[in-house]
């Protein structure tokens, strides 16, 4: 595979940057995290919510959640659900390759703003790995919230995500994990049901809580709806939505959700601001 | 049974329910523990009473040949258990077992059937109680139904 | 880009100096691109004089029509606009984003290769609004794209103020023409008749005063101002459509179930003509590709349409499969969310779409049957509403 080089004379919008894979986990039997290291010294940030752009190359370009911590030093993480043919060239990447990384792109979760109230994350599916660098800030600043609630619905236990980690965090006395999934055999001793019936379990004051939303676009409706219905005001729900994205910098217009462009003007949203597209059949 | 009472009257699915209702389904009511593992009910049973959970948990599931018991839905502490009591034809379509150690309040369905009929205002109170908790059963099935965490094209 | 100066004195050049204006900017190192005919259509393409220019010629522009026909004098500018807008050569419809090699390679990107420096000759007050809109998608955001910045950078700008209004424009609808009034080198009005054929001129920055030193010219004649004023002045008067722009954008939102939609997706071919026209849209699709060693990666960009089934794919299917949706995107982004995006309406009234489109959609008659019909306002008698 050619050889990537980060010494560009001009860089420009579309030139991907040479990362090397230093770990590759299999999450679950359709989900890789991988690590993804810059070259050289080259720092990078991000913050909890944004993604890059990962290029296999020459099959091609994808957007990607950044899904670790972004406090930590050291390599960025990236979870990748195999559904096509670049990020099932992803999938299948080993430590030592290169994949080429442009981003950090679109806005984040508001963490400053959730400071000092209760915080509900609501994740389903896929939804988690671009939620958690958000917990992982809340859990590193944790004095500054109050009560915190992850609400976390998979398909079945077999595609439940980052299980060791829900099972740190379940243990701790300080954040409330509440786990279900849509359908499971007999041996499952944890719920069956959906996500947003945990909303009402959750333990958070709903007049002083803020609430992010994340997962398929039918779920983080219904999840709305139980919010709503549970108190929490609009403007202090957030979500995160997702369309075809090409450039990821406001150029290609395909990533259009009626007047926001998302690689831009999200990927994160206040309720208030899509609820009118969000009602709208295709948009 | 004087300790039932304010747990039923405290319980969010009777608020509101008049005194003299909780009485009368207070003397429908008792306590009753499942160890794990044993059922509160099974497929094709009579249905004669419902459940209150005060604690543990309980899960409704369905076993077929090939691939043992398939959990539909779980119930929490607080959650209630068993509509099939006020309908005909009074069966148990689903197997419940409790996960855990279940502690609940039992409450006698062929005596408040009765008294149903007797009082249809009490009839109409309960149905509308539990017309609600089918509502939220039915929109969560149907959620669950769009396989929405689903490879895309798996529900079509 | 250019500012116009203030104050820019009118000259006035006669036709023959056209030649040497395009002489003088080839000195200079411009490459000139200018309308000339091209498969039966007055198209933008390299010129080298005033002989390539469509002398004599105009169009006749309708829903879904476009002819060339004879005028009775020999006038170089006395036609509107083409199938073809200058994003063709500023946007162009492909082009290369980098290539990288095997081994130690650079990524190349096209801004490091040399750029031709344009001068655009003939650009209309619409088009030059649709180079303004483009710049604010290309190089107006938070990254600049430079294949679109390399072209823009030295191109100089020769606009002409139009001598007559097509059936399909509405520039004065859109506040974008007829008169070019900002954002040109050199502004011309042609001014044909009395025996005389000669150019009304007014620069409008510093280098187009340094170019028009050079090429012969005299002050106008007040005469020759009022003749110029007047000649725009009745374009204006002949707008062959109009489009009601008061409160657009909210009448728009509050009618994305209008049944309307559904009538014009019974018509609408998704042909993507409108978007290939059009010179304000912008879409590109984004393509990676190796050579068959693998040792040679590059990445494309070509124009994209959203009536395209591939546009809204996100796993597993299209956000907007069916004809009215995509329809409905296209014409609410032109007029209407195009302004929340990027703070200016994405149409400037030029009429292509409607000539291009083969079975005729107006885009002018759509939005008048909305607003004549707009679901916000009670029925009063039959309109708006229904399923």
């Amino acid at each position: 595979m050619p050889v990537l080089t980060a010494e560009l004379a001009r860089p420009a919008w579309s030139i991907p940057v040479p990362w090397r894979v230093t770990a590759a986990r299999r999450e679950v039997h359709d989900i890789v995290t991988l690590d993804l290291e810059p070259p050289g010294l080259a720092g990078f940030s991000f913050r909890p919510g944004q993604f890059n752009m990962l290029y296999a190359a020459g099959v091609g370009e994808v957007p990607i959640s950044i899904s670790g911590d972004p406090a930590a030093r050291g390599p960025v993480l990236h979870t990748i659900r195999d559904v096509g043919a670049v990020t099932h060239a992803l999938c299948e990447l080993e430590p030592g390759q290169v994949v080429g990384v442009r981003g950090p792109y679109g806005n984040s979760w508001p963490v400053a703003e959730a400071e000092g109230r209760d915080v509900v994350l609501v994740a389903g599916g896929v939804g988690l790995p671009p939620l958690r660098p958000a917990l992982y800030h809340l859990l590193a600043h944790r004095h500054s919230y109050r009560r915190i609630a992850l609400l976390y619905g998979a398909r079945t236990p077999a595609d439940l995500l980052f299980t060791d980690e829900l099972a740190t965090w379940r243990g701790r006395f300080d954040l409330q994990v509440e786990v279900t999934v849509d359908a499971a055999v007999g041996m499952w001793r944890g719920n069956v049901g959906v996500v947003l019936g945990m909303i009402a379990r959750a333990q958070f004051d709903p007049a002083n809580a803020v609430a992010f939303v994340v997962g398929p676009e039918i779920m983080i409706r219904f999840a709305l709806t139980a919010l709503d219905e549970a108190g929490v005001p609009a403007e202090r729900v957030f979500l995160s939505m997702e369309r075809n994205m090409q450039c990821a910098v406001a150029m290609c217009g395909h990533c259009q959700f009626g007047p926001f462009l998302v690689c831009r003007d999200g990927p994160v949203f206040p309720y208030p601001a899509v609820a009118p597209w969000l009602s709208m059949r295709e948009v | 049974m004087d300790s039932l009472e304010p747990l039923l009257r405290d319980h969010e699915f009777f608020r509101g329910l008049e005194p003299a209702y909780l009485a009368l389904l207070v003397g429908c009511a008792s306590n009753v523990v499942f160890r794990e593992g044993s059922f509160l009910f099974r497929e094709g049973e009579p249905a004669d009473r419902f459940f209150l959970l005060r604690h543990g948990k309980v899960a409704l599931e369905i076993a077929g040949p090939g691939h043992g018991a398939l959990i539909v839905q779980t119930v929490p502490e607080g959650g209630i258990i068993g509509f099939s009591w006020l309908f005909e034809p009074h069966r148990w379509q689903f197997d419940a077992r409790a996960v855990e150690l279940t502690r609940a309040v039992a409450l006698d369905g062929v005596c408040l059937r009765g008294k149903c009929q007797q009082d249809t205002r009490l009839g109409y109170d309960l149905m509308q109680r539990f017309a609600r908790v089918a509502t939220q059963r039915l929109q969560a099935t149907r959620l669950q139904l769009l396989d929405v965490y689903g490879r895309a094209g798996a529900y079509r | 880009m250019a500012s116009i100066t203030s104050g820019g004195r009118s000259l006035v050049m006669a036709r023959a100096s056209l030649d040497t204006l395009l002489d003088v900017l080839r000195s200079r190192g411009f490459r000139l691109v200018g309308p000339t005919i091209r498969d039966g259509a007055i198209g933008y393409d390299d010129i080298t004089s005033s002989a390539d220019l469509p002398a004599g010629w105009t169009d006749e522009q309708d829903g879904g029509f476009y002819r060339l026909r004879r005028r009775d004098d020999d006038a170089l500018f006395g036609y509107n606009v083409g199938p073809q807008s200058w994003k063709r050569v500023l946007f162009p419809p492909s082009s290369l984003l980098w290539r990288l090699r095997e081994a130690g390679g650079e990524a190349a990107g096209p801004s490091d290769e040399p750029a031709d420096r344009f001068a655009f000759i003939g650009v209309r007050s619409c088009e030059l609004h649709a180079i303004t809109i483009q710049d604010r998608v290309f190089i107006g955001g938070n990254q600049v794209d430079p294949v679109y910045a390399s072209r823009r950078d030295g191109a100089f700008i020769v606009a002409v103020n139009c001598g007559q209004a097509g059936q399909t424009c509405f520039c004065v609808s859109m506040d974008t023409g007829p008169k070019a009034t900002a954002g040109f080198d050199i502004a011309l009005t042609e001014l044909l008749g009395d025996g005389e054929h000669k150019f009304l001129v007014e620069t409008g920055t510093e280098l187009g005063a340094e170019v028009m030193a050079e090429v012969p010219h005299e002050r106008a004649a007040a005469a020759d101002t009022a003749r110029a004023d007047h000649i725009v002045q009745h374009t204006a008067a002949s707008m062959g459509r109009q489009l009601e722009t008061g409160g657009i954008k909210d009448l728009l939102y509050a009618n994305f179930e209008h049944p309307r939609w559904g009538e014009v997706a019974s018509r609408c071919l998704a042909c993507g003509n409108c978007t290939m026209v059009c010179p304000t849209c912008f879409c590109f699709s984004v393509e990676d590709v190796t050579d068959l060693t693998g040792d040679v990666q590059e990445r494309h960009r070509s124009w994209d349409s959203c009536f395209t089934m591939d546009h809204s794919y996100i796993h597993g299917g299209a956000v907007r499969p069916s004809n009215r949706s995509r329809y409905r995107q296209w014409m609410t982004h032109k007029l209407a969310t195009w302004i929340d995006q990027f703070g200016t309406s994405g149409c400037v009234g030029c009429g292509r779409c409607i000539t291009w489109c083969p079975v005729g959609i107006d885009i002018t008659e759509e939005a008048a049957a909305i607003r004549a019909a707009d679901c916000r306002i009670p029925d009063e008698g039959g309109a708006g509403g229904q399923p």
